[in-house]
């Protein structure tokens, strides 16, 4: 046992005038907080056995009723459950060792171990409100006879209709990979002339301008409706012979291309003026100075917008249904009447959020590595 | 090379000179810019000779940077006439292109391009303006960068140099060019102090070499040390010019007498 820290007893009154640090007063060691923790996990675990319970009363009424991987999985999450009463316990053993602490008079060790079970009891209540979270979303799925679950996650309609979605989805992937390229070229096309300089330049930047309000406040879904429908009816020749999903492409290139030209703008803008000043005096011309100098810098700054503009891009390929291209959505609403059931609708959706992780992913990387080369912070 | 033509009118710098031999390299005449309703330069009147060396001080605000952007052509001139060897440099008709070429800038900031390394900052212009081939321009730079002491930092990003060597840099940029003249627009304002001198090394060499410079500087002790000629710059005029012994020493002036003493107090003369 320690000894007795300086004015740990308030008593001990060192004589007047002189300051004396004191560590202060006894912590205050109430077991509200612990039971309060070990009553909520003790509920919650509770409550989680019974909708597990629940869940393998529905699996045995389905028709495969339920096997015994389902009930090993089952009797995993039943232990899983417990696991919260981990914390609450240690909780419990801290405060009651705070206690002794106090009572042999070694304040700074009760204080420890008072402050150790805080952090255990707010860390059970922490995590019996996720595990809450959870069983409620099972009972969802599990309620009114599994009709949630059947409803969007019947597995053996994913598993057969997945190859077809999958076929499906490769028209959108088809389409957004083309606009994206287009658009990386036309953004940037409209952005330089958005910001054509002088009197000569003038002329260009308000139709540019006018370009970009017009397709930036105009829905996607219209565009695609009045090109995907429009432009065959024109009978103009060459246009009307495109194939459906050109005219989708070319659709989504001038409505995203209005908001990528924006964000290049802003990239551009973005480049210190002084930059500018430095590769004119120079000799540089004004589009060797863009070239060479701005833009590749003014790019570096805009690519996580640009991404997040490409993901809308990506996920406004699912509009293209309105001209009846069969794109993953379509194929799947096929089905899904088909079947009177949204499962297949389920898949896309996941298609859809699968592709987007790995982008984000790559792009971190890549401005990362880039500011590594840039900055020097291999120190 | 140079574009425009003989002025017809020589206006307020009085007479026609002949001889090449006797044009100034750089000429100011009656030099005027505004910015908005803010007067800059206030008919500047300046002559820079050939191999000579001129500092221009003066408080800030005194127009010094905008000045020597006049020159540069990155700042248009609203009245008078700026002459290269004769030839006007301002106004309209001027290729500002073909000017920059010969006239070199360095600035307070540096202005490295950060996203280049240091071989392709010093490469650029050679390669993209005056078309050189890679082997001759990279030869070239390297040979700069080792005047300035620097090659082994030529595959570096400028982010990773110090103030100094990214100011080294830039003057190696600029030389890259072969520029006729070099205006240096107070080029050791940003560095730490134990960093001017290198920069002042490579200037002090410079002079030395015969490079025609116009300087903006607050270096007192440097621009009395290298400076052919000094010019005091105030409120957007030229006050007094003299040699250095005259402006520092018996300055004629009130007002370059007020600016000196309190550069004195300053602890910087």
């Amino acid at each position: 046992m320690p000894s007795k820290i300086p004015g740990a007893s308030t008593n001990e009154n060192p004589s007047a005038g002189e300051r004396h640090f004191r560590a202060g007063t006894p912590p205050n060691t109430s077991r509200l907080l612990t039971y309060v923790a070990l009553l909520v996990c003790a509920a919650v675990v509770v409550v989680s056995w019974l909708t597990l319970l629940e869940v393998r009363a529905a699996l045995s009424a389905t028709s495969q009723g339920a096997g015994t991987i389902a009930n090993v999985l089952l009797a995993a999450s039943a232990l899983v459950a417990i696991l919260i009463m981990y914390p609450a316990v240690q909780g419990l053993r801290t405060t009651q060792q705070a206690r002794r602490a106090l009572s042999a008079g070694d304040l700074i060790a009760a204080r420890v171990a008072m402050a150790e079970s805080r952090t255990w009891s707010w860390t059970t209540l922490g995590y019996s409100t996720a595990q809450v979270l959870i069983v409620l979303a099972i009972l969802f799925l599990i309620a009114n006879d599994l009709a949630v679950s059947r409803t969007f996650f019947m597995l053996p309609l994913i598993f057969s209709s997945f190859g077809l979605v999958l076929k499906a989805f490769w028209i959108n992937v088809y389409i957004f990979m083309v606009a994206e390229a287009i658009i990386l070229v036309w953004g940037l096309v409209v952005a330089i002339a958005q910001l054509a300089p002088g009197a000569a330049g003038k002329p260009i930047r308000l139709i540019a301008k006018a370009y970009v309000d017009v397709f930036r406040g105009l829905p996607a879904i219209i565009t695609i409706y009045l090109i995907g429908f429009g432009i065959p009816l024109t009978g103009l020749p060459i246009l009307k012979d495109l194939s459906q999903q050109s005219f989708v492409i070319l659709a989504l290139t001038l409505s995203s291309g209005a908001y990528v030209a924006e964000i290049y703008r802003a990239g551009i803008m973005g480049i210190h003026w002084s930059q500018t000043s430095a590769a004119r005096s120079l000799g540089l011309s004004y589009m060797q100075t863009l070239r060479f100098v701005v833009i590749p810098q003014g790019v570096r700054q805009i690519i996580p917008p640009l991404l997040n503009s490409f993901i809308g891009l990506q996920k406004d390929t699912a509009l293209v249904n309105v001209v009846g291209a069969v794109d993953a959505f379509n194929q799947a609403m096929i089905i899904a009447s088909n079947h009177y059931n949204l499962s297949a609708v389920t898949t896309v959706a996941i298609l859809f959020v699968i592709i987007t992780i790995p982008q984000a992913r790559f792009v971190e990387r890549l401005a990362q590595r880039d500011r590594r080369r840039l900055r020097g912070a291999e120190a | 090379m140079l574009n425009g033509s003989h002025s017809e009118i020589d206006g307020a710098c009085g007479a026609l000179r002949h001889k090449r031999r006797l044009v100034a390299l750089i000429e100011l005449c009656n030099v005027k810019k505004h910015f908005g309703d803010q007067p800059v330069l206030n008919a500047v009147n300046l002559q820079v000779e050939e191999h000579q060396v001129v500092c221009l001080i003066g408080p800030s605000g005194s127009g010094k940077s905008t000045l020597l952007r006049c020159i540069n052509g990155l700042e248009k001139i609203d009245a008078g006439e700026i002459r290269i060897h004769g030839n006007r440099v301002s106004g309209p008709g001027v290729d500002v292109d073909a000017l920059r070429r010969d006239v070199g800038i360095v600035f307070q900031s540096y202005n490295l391009f950060p996203h280049m390394t240091v071989l392709q900052n010093v490469t650029l212009a050679p390669l993209r303006v005056l078309h050189q081939e890679r082997a001759e321009a990279e030869e070239k730079a390297m040979q700069l960068l080792k005047r300035i002491g620097l090659e082994h930092k030529a595959k570096e990003y400028p982010d990773r140099l110090s103030g100094g060597q990214q100011q080294r840099v830039a003057i190696a940029r600029a030389l890259a060019m072969d520029p006729m003249v070099m205006l240096l627009d107070e080029i050791t304002s940003a560095l730490d102090p134990e960093l001017v001198s290198e920069v002042l090394n490579i200037v002090r060499e410079l002079a030395r070499d015969g490079m025609t410079m116009l300087l903006a500087t607050h270096e007192m002790g440097f621009a009395r040390e290298v400076a052919g000629k000094v010019c005091f710059l105030c409120d957007g005029g030229v006050h007094e010019e003299g040699t250095p012994e005259q402006i520092f020493g018996e300055p004629k002036n009130e007002r370059t007498r007020a600016f000196l003493r309190r550069i004195v107090e300053a602890g910087r003369l």
